[in-house]
């Protein structure tokens, strides 16, 4: 394909004594080099890109940490969210009945729907959502449930201390499905 | 049997210029790649929706590794800040430490993860041997034993009347007390705003938060 023609003309005239010299080809073919330099292309399009920081950030409310907040809100309007072991997800609306009867068990995928369908059932007003991690959930967790009150306009929530109670309840669930 | 012979052009292409072009954006990425600079702490961290750049100077990092391992270090421009935090920390602590131990902390890419008791000894090691020690992570899971607690009082004095960025940047894997203890050192200092580092994610479709952005014009960052 590519090719250095390097031979030079020909037609040199032969002088005395010299014997009659071969032509050899002097083509190189330079397609490897090509491929070469197209692989060094694509590698550095890609590493530029991949270079640039981890440029976002999650900015925490000032709300979080001031409890006086929650003592306003209508016990109705909040869901409570608990984040157990293994990406677990356990939530309940208003308070914990004494039976437990209204704790439910879910996942990261499925909690975006429970969430907006309990916010167009509330007044905005007094749709707060209260997240409790537990000993056992991990970081990732906590930070994508912060991104769902993101990603689902949540303009109200709060990160708490889980209760024994709830812990209670969680590690009892998580042994029956165990 | 046509008459009117088609004579036979050469069909070979001659690829110099293709060859010249590929050259020339080789060179434009070769120059324009920035390599991140080699990070000590291997930190995977979550995915967010979040479009808010991380800031980087004035920042305070928090770092919490895989393991729940808590390590704190400052921005590389301000070692103004970082010369008075490590004295700050010297003198509550009666660490007494040397000029060349302070000057260990004021370099660029510092970081620190051992309890008070362990500090003089971290800052006395030279640069090489760093990798290879284990440092076990300042102290915050007990909250009696909160050592954050005085790094962050020690920074946020050294860092007074300026703007200083709280960056708090976690493994995907590290437990949520680690995070607890991190949380409840910024409470006891007032500190009540603070960033997470994360990867940018694309907004889900159909999701609340991409209506709302395409209902409000694009804020400037």
């Amino acid at each position: 394909m590519a090719e250095m023609d390097t031979s030079g003309g020909g037609g040199h005239k032969k002088g005395p004594g010299v014997k009659k010299s071969k032509k050899l080809s002097t083509r190189v073919d330079l397609t490897p080099m090509v491929d070469l330099g197209f692989l060094l292309i694509t590698f550095f399009i890609f590493t530029t890109t991949m270079s640039q920081p981890t440029a976002m950030k999650l900015n925490l409310p000032k709300d979080t940490d001031k409890p006086e907040e929650q003592n306003k809100v209508k016990e109705s309007g909040v869901l409570t969210l608990m984040l157990g072991k293994n990406d677990q997800v356990y939530y309940y609306e208003g308070t914990l009945a004494p039976d437990a009867s209204n704790f439910k068990s879910s996942n990261f995928k499925e909690i975006r729907n429970e969430i907006l369908t309990k916010k167009k059932s509330t007044d905005p007003k007094d749709f707060v959502v209260v997240i409790k991690p537990d000993k056992d959930c991990t970081y990732k967790n906590v930070v994508d449930m912060l991104d769902e009150m993101l990603i689902n306009d949540v303009k109200r929530y709060a990160t708490v201390e889980i209760s024994d109670v709830e812990y209670q309840l969680i590690q009892r669930t998580e042994g029956v499905t165990k | 049997m046509p008459k009117v012979k088609v004579a036979r052009k050469s069909t070979s292409i001659d690829m110099t210029a293709m060859c010249d072009v590929a050259f020339l954006l080789l060179s434009f990425f070769i120059l324009t790649t920035k390599f991140k600079p080699s990070e000590a702490l291997a930190v995977v961290t979550p995915n967010s929706v979040s479009a808010k750049a991380a800031p980087e100077n004035d920042v305070v990092l928090i770092t919490i590794d895989k393991a729940g391992k808590v390590y704190l270090s400052v921005s590389d421009k301000n070692t103004n800040e970082k010369r008075e935090i490590i004295k700050a920390i010297s003198d509550a602590k009666s660490l007494n430490l040397s000029e060349a131990q302070i000057k260990a902390f004021t370099r660029s890419s510092s970081y620190v993860g051992v309890p008070f008791a362990q500090l003089p000894g971290l800052l006395s090691t030279p640069v090489d041997d760093l990798k290879k020690i284990k440092m076990d992570g300042i102290p915050v899971t007990d909250s009696a034993n909160n050592q954050l607690v005085d790094w962050l009082h020690a920074a946020a004095t050294a860092f007074a009347g300026r703007k200083m960025e709280l960056l708090v940047k976690g493994d995907n894997d590290s437990k949520y007390p680690s995070f607890q203890g991190v949380l409840n050192a910024f409470k006891r200092n007032d500190l009540l705003k603070f960033m997470m580092v994360t990867n940018p994610e694309g907004v889900p479709k159909g999701s609340e938060l991409e209506k709302a952005n395409r209902d409000k014009p694009a804020v400037a960052k």
